[in-house]
Parts: C-alpha cells; structure tokens; sequence
C-alpha cells in the first residue's frame, strides 16, 4: 500500500504531542476556573450571611454610614453601613485614575515617540523598577512625605482621601504607563505615515490619529490601573487615617475596604457578625473586580471595530 | 441561482479522463461557511497532476477560501462540508493526521513569510523538527531545494544571512523553497506574486515551470496574464461559484460561459 497513504490514516508523534498538549492545557483551565469558583463560592457564602443569618439588612450596608457590626442598631439589626468605606474606595481610585493617566499618557508617548532609543530603554527599566516596589513601601514613604506635605499645603491632618490618591497615583502610574505605551506601539507604522504625509504635524498625528487609534488599550490601561489601585491594601491604609466615617472633604480621615478589611480581619472571630460584616466588603471588592474586568473586555470589543 | 448580471447556475466544469490522466486531488460537493455566511458552493474540481491550474476571480469570489480548505488550513475559522479525495482519502475528515498531510499539501501564502532566521534555518527548521539530524543531508536538502525555487545563485554565499534582509521576490522564492524541501506532493499558492515586482513575478512564474515537473501546483491569482502564461487548467470564480473549469487555452479564447468571458475580456461587472 501507498506508505504516504499510511502516514496520512495514521497518528503520529505530532499527533499524540497534539493531544498531550490539549489534555494538559484543558487540565490546567480548569484547575483554574475549579479554584476561582471555589473562592467566589467561599466569600459569597460568608459574604452573604452577614444579610440571612445576621439579619442585617442590604439597603443599609450599601446606603448607610454607621460601622459597627458588633452593635446593633435601634431596629436591633447589626450596624453595617458601608457606605463611607464604598465612598473610600472609589474616591481615592478615581483620583488616583485622575492623577495618573495625563502623566502616563504623557510618559507613554514621550517613550514611543520623542525619546531615543537609549532613553527609552532607560525608562522602560525605571517603570519595571516601580512595578516592582512592594506596597508597604509605598506606603512609608506616604507616610514620611505625603501625609506631612499634605497637612502643610492643604490642611487637616494630612491623613485622608488625598493623600491615599496621591500614594496610588504613584502606585497605578507604572501599569497604566506600561500599558498604554504596549497599546501606542501596537498602532501601524503606516497610520503616522499616512497622517505625516498629508501635511498634519508631529502634535496633529499624536492627538488625531495616534491616541485616537491607541484609545481601547488606553482605556483598558487605566481601569487596570484602576483595578490595581481599587485593590490595594497597605499603602492605603497607612495613609487614609482608617476612620469609618463618612468622608466630610478629601482631607479628613477616612478609610476604605481594604483598609478596613485589613485592620479587621485579625481581630474578629470567624463566625460572628462581625467577621461576616468583614467578607460581605469583599465580596463588594470581588464584585467590583468582576466588573472591571468585564470593563476591560467591553472597551477592547468595542475597540475591534 | 440568479445573483446580478449572471446566472451562477450556468456553469461549464471540465472532467478528467481517469484513463490516461492522474488526478492529484479532487473536491466533491465541497461547501464552506463562515459562521452562518456561505462562501463557497458546490466545488467538483479535479486537479491534474504535474500540472498548474490557476484559480481566478474578482477579489472576494472564494478563491483563498477554497483554496486554503484544501489544506485544511480553514479548519478554525469556517466551516468546510463536503469531500477532498487525494490518493483515495477523503482528507477533510476529522480523523485523518493534520499534520503528514500538510507535508504533503504544502503553502505559499500571498505575503511572502519567512521566519525571522537565517535563509538556510528557514528550510532547515520544519525538517530538523522532522527528524533530519544529519548535516550533510540537511545541507543538501537546503541546496536542491534553493535550487527548485530558482534561488540558489543569489543566496549560496549568505545563507546565514537573515532572511528578512532578502527582497520581497527573493523572499517569497525563499517561502516556496521552504516549501517544497518537505517534499510535499501538492504545492497551493495563494496569489504568490501580487506583493512582488514584475521581475520578481518573471522570476517566479519560471520557478513555477520548472516546479510542475515534480509537483501539481493550484494558484490563485488575480493577475489574468499571469494565469495564462503559466497555467495548463484555468478556473473561473464568481461569487463562491466556480462557472467555468476547463483548458487555460479554452478559457481565455474561446470561454463557454458569458460571466467567463466578461470576466477575460475585461467587461465585467
Ligand atoms: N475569515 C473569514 N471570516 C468571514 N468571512 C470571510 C473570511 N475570509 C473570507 N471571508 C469572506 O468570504 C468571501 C470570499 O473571500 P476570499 O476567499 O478571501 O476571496 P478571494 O480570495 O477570492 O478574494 C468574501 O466575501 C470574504 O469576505
Ligand atoms: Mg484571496
């Protein structure tokens, strides 16, 4: 028989190595999704309990100002309004999200289109370096410097939104750099030639053809940046003040889930309404991951088009 | 089927005498869908062996998809229905091996797409994850097969320059000589020299020429010159349709189907 014929009827080396290599990469997809269910399973349940078991109710954990899980309030349900940390956490993210992507835009495009080749890699080193720095330290420095400068230059203590912005404005400038100058990188070569040569200008490209055409991977860079910030634990916490009350101004302390959640945790017991009260934050913390992610596939799909 | 100035019904497709012809390859009934869109109907071609057939068409006719089916290059993105027999298997079955085929069947795609390695590691590379260990025969496989594509005299001295320093026709004859060291049967050119200049384009319809003597080509090509300087068997696509198969000479003086003939004589549309 034709010995081509053969080969072609029959599985080969590469054909098992095919199948290997889909079984494992089935294997570990689902060893993943197995684990993140298993943890959004986890922290719902007990996130969850702190409304069926406890009692406590919904509308005002998410609307009302009074933290204290351990009370119970007049109505004699526990006493776990969120709100303020709620607040906390978006106030010092979006800030920081207002903060950082001029400077990061800016940054990215010096890197991809003014810089030379030296410079460039010279930063590129620089911002991998502040990727790298872990958050506590961050955190000291905010310490040391923002909380001091912030009392100086804008008053009240200096522990607050503020100056949790400004040491996640540092925080979230890496990634969201990093990112945006991947998505300016990833535009054509040929959309900033053709724009050139019809006479636009260096500033005319940039604003009307390059960012324009970068803008999906840009936005996705600022709500990972976001997400990032949304996150943080430590850093936050040194510097918010960790007041659980609603936030009069940017500068009085307060705090936010993740600070709260880290003071917290070590000091309740698992099981009481006040370590419930501790996973219903951060099963708001999962959710709002959930949904930054799903931003993100949103915008790229959008900008498919 | 009526779609615009032409009945896509009337069609005029050329058989084989199996008696004194050997037919490489042959689709039967074949269809192809992208998602819900079908873009190829109803392909009953045969294809001659040791002989060019060209595949011509407006631009979006399906040329590539059926083309690149043939191969199975389409498995992840359409649909392909239908039967390709070659050496009296259907090898659009699932359970066929993918990959001996493909040594098989092989491809030059429109963009010429050297690895960015060396010339000589460009052929060297699929064989040596083949198994050809020995540098002696890797050497000469890398020869005859630079030879094949009429490149040998402009790389001999630089074949451990890298490939992405070559021009665009040396590079697309570099594609086709990596091709066929797999020593493939069937060798399917999508548009090979619609990104080269008309020297480079000389050079590899030579290289076809001599190709065809070990090797049953189907080209696609937009360029009708092109198709019939080099081609033995011209057929004709039309909205996923083909309406005409048959002798090159046939098709381009003396075509059966009105769409055929708009199309060569440039009054289509
Ligand atoms: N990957 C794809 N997904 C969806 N539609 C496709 C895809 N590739 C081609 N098509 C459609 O199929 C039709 C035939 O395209 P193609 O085979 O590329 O034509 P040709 O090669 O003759 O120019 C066109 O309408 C084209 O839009
Ligand atoms: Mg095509």
């Amino acid at each position: 028989m034709d010995p081509i014929r053969e080969k072609i009827l029959k599985p080969s080396k590469e054909t098992r190595q095919d199948i290997l290599g889909k079984t494992l990469s089935y294997a570990s997809i689902f060893l993943i999704v197995a684990v993140v269910l298993a943890i959004f399973l986890f922290v719902a349940s007990k996130g969850i309990a702190t409304f069926t078991e406890n009692k406590a109710s919904l509308v005002e954990f998410l609307t009302g100002t009074e933290w204290n899980p351990g009370a119970n309030g007049p109505n004699g349900k526990p006493l776990v309004g969120a709100l303020p940390m709620i607040l906390g956490s978006f106030g010092v993210t979006f800030l920081a999200a207002l903060f950082a992507t001029p400077f990061a835009i800016g940054t990215a495009l010096y890197m991809t289109e003014l810089s030379s080749k030296r410079s460039q890699k010279f930063m590129q080193s620089v911002i991998e370096l502040l990727v790298g720095i872990p958050s506590v330290v961050y955190g000291f420095i905010g310490l040391t410097v923002v909380v001091p400068f912030v009392r100086d230059h804008f008053g009240g203590s200096g522990y607050g939104i503020l100056s949790g912005s400004f040491v996640l404005f540092v925080m979230v400038l890496p990634t969201i750099t990093s990112m945006t100058v991947d998505s300016l990188r990833a535009v054509p070569k040929y959309y900033k030639s053709a724009s050139l040569a019809l006479g636009a200008t260096e500033w005319q490209t940039i604003y009307r053809v390059l960012l324009r055409a970068a803008m999906p991977g840009i936005m996705t860079a600022i709500v990972f940046g976001m997400a990032r910030a949304f996150g943080e634990a430590l850093a936050v916490q040194m510097v918010i003040g960790n007041a659980t009350l609603l936030p009069e101004s940017l500068l009085s302390p307060a705090s936010t889930l993740t600070s709260v959640l880290t003071m917290g945790i070590g000091n309740t017991v698992m099981g009481t309404v006040s370590n419930n009260a501790l996973w219903s934050l951060a099963l708001i913390l999962l959710l709002m991951s959930l949904v930054f992610n799903l931003a993100v596939r949103f915008i790229s799909r959008k900008g498919k088009m | 089927m009526k779609a615009g100035k032409y009945d896509l019904n009337d069609t005029s497709i050329m058989n084989f005498d199996k008696q004194k012809q050997e037919i490489a390859l042959s689709t039967h009934d074949l269809q192809v869908y992208y998602g819900n869109k079908h873009a190829f109907y109803d392909g009953n071609l045969q294809f001659e062996r040791y002989k060019i057939t060209a595949l011509i068409g407006a631009s979006g006719s399906g040329k590539s998809t059926f083309l690149r089916s043939l191969n199975r290059m389409n498995d992840d993105v359409a649909t392909v229905t239908g039967e390709i027999m070659y050496r009296g298997i259907d090898i659009n079955s699932k359970k066929i091996n993918l990959y001996e085929m493909r040594k098989q069947i092989g491809m030059v795609f429109q963009r010429p797409n050297p690895f960015s390695k060396s010339i000589k590691e460009n052929i060297t590379f699929a064989l040596k994850e083949n198994g050809i260990k020995d540098k002696q025969k890797l050497d000469e496989i890398v020869e005859k097969s630079l030879r094949g594509a009429a490149l040998w005299d402009e790389v001999k001295d630089d074949l451990n320059k890298s490939a992405l320093a070559l021009s665009g026709g040396q590079q697309q004859r570099l594609c086709i000589a990596r091709a066929i060291a797999m020593g493939p049967d069937i060798l399917l050119m999508d548009e090979p020299c619609s990104a080269l200049d008309p020297i480079s384009t000389l050079k590899v319809e030579e290289t076809m020429h001599e190709l065809k003597k070990k090797y049953t080509i189907i080209i696609v090509t937009h360029n009708m010159q092109q198709a019939s300087r080099v081609s033995d068997y011209t057929a004709f696509f039309h909205m996923g349709h083909v309406i005409e198969y048959g002798k090159t000479k046939d098709i381009f003086t003396n075509p059966k189907i009105q769409a055929t003939e708009d199309y060569v004589s440039g009054n289509f549309g």
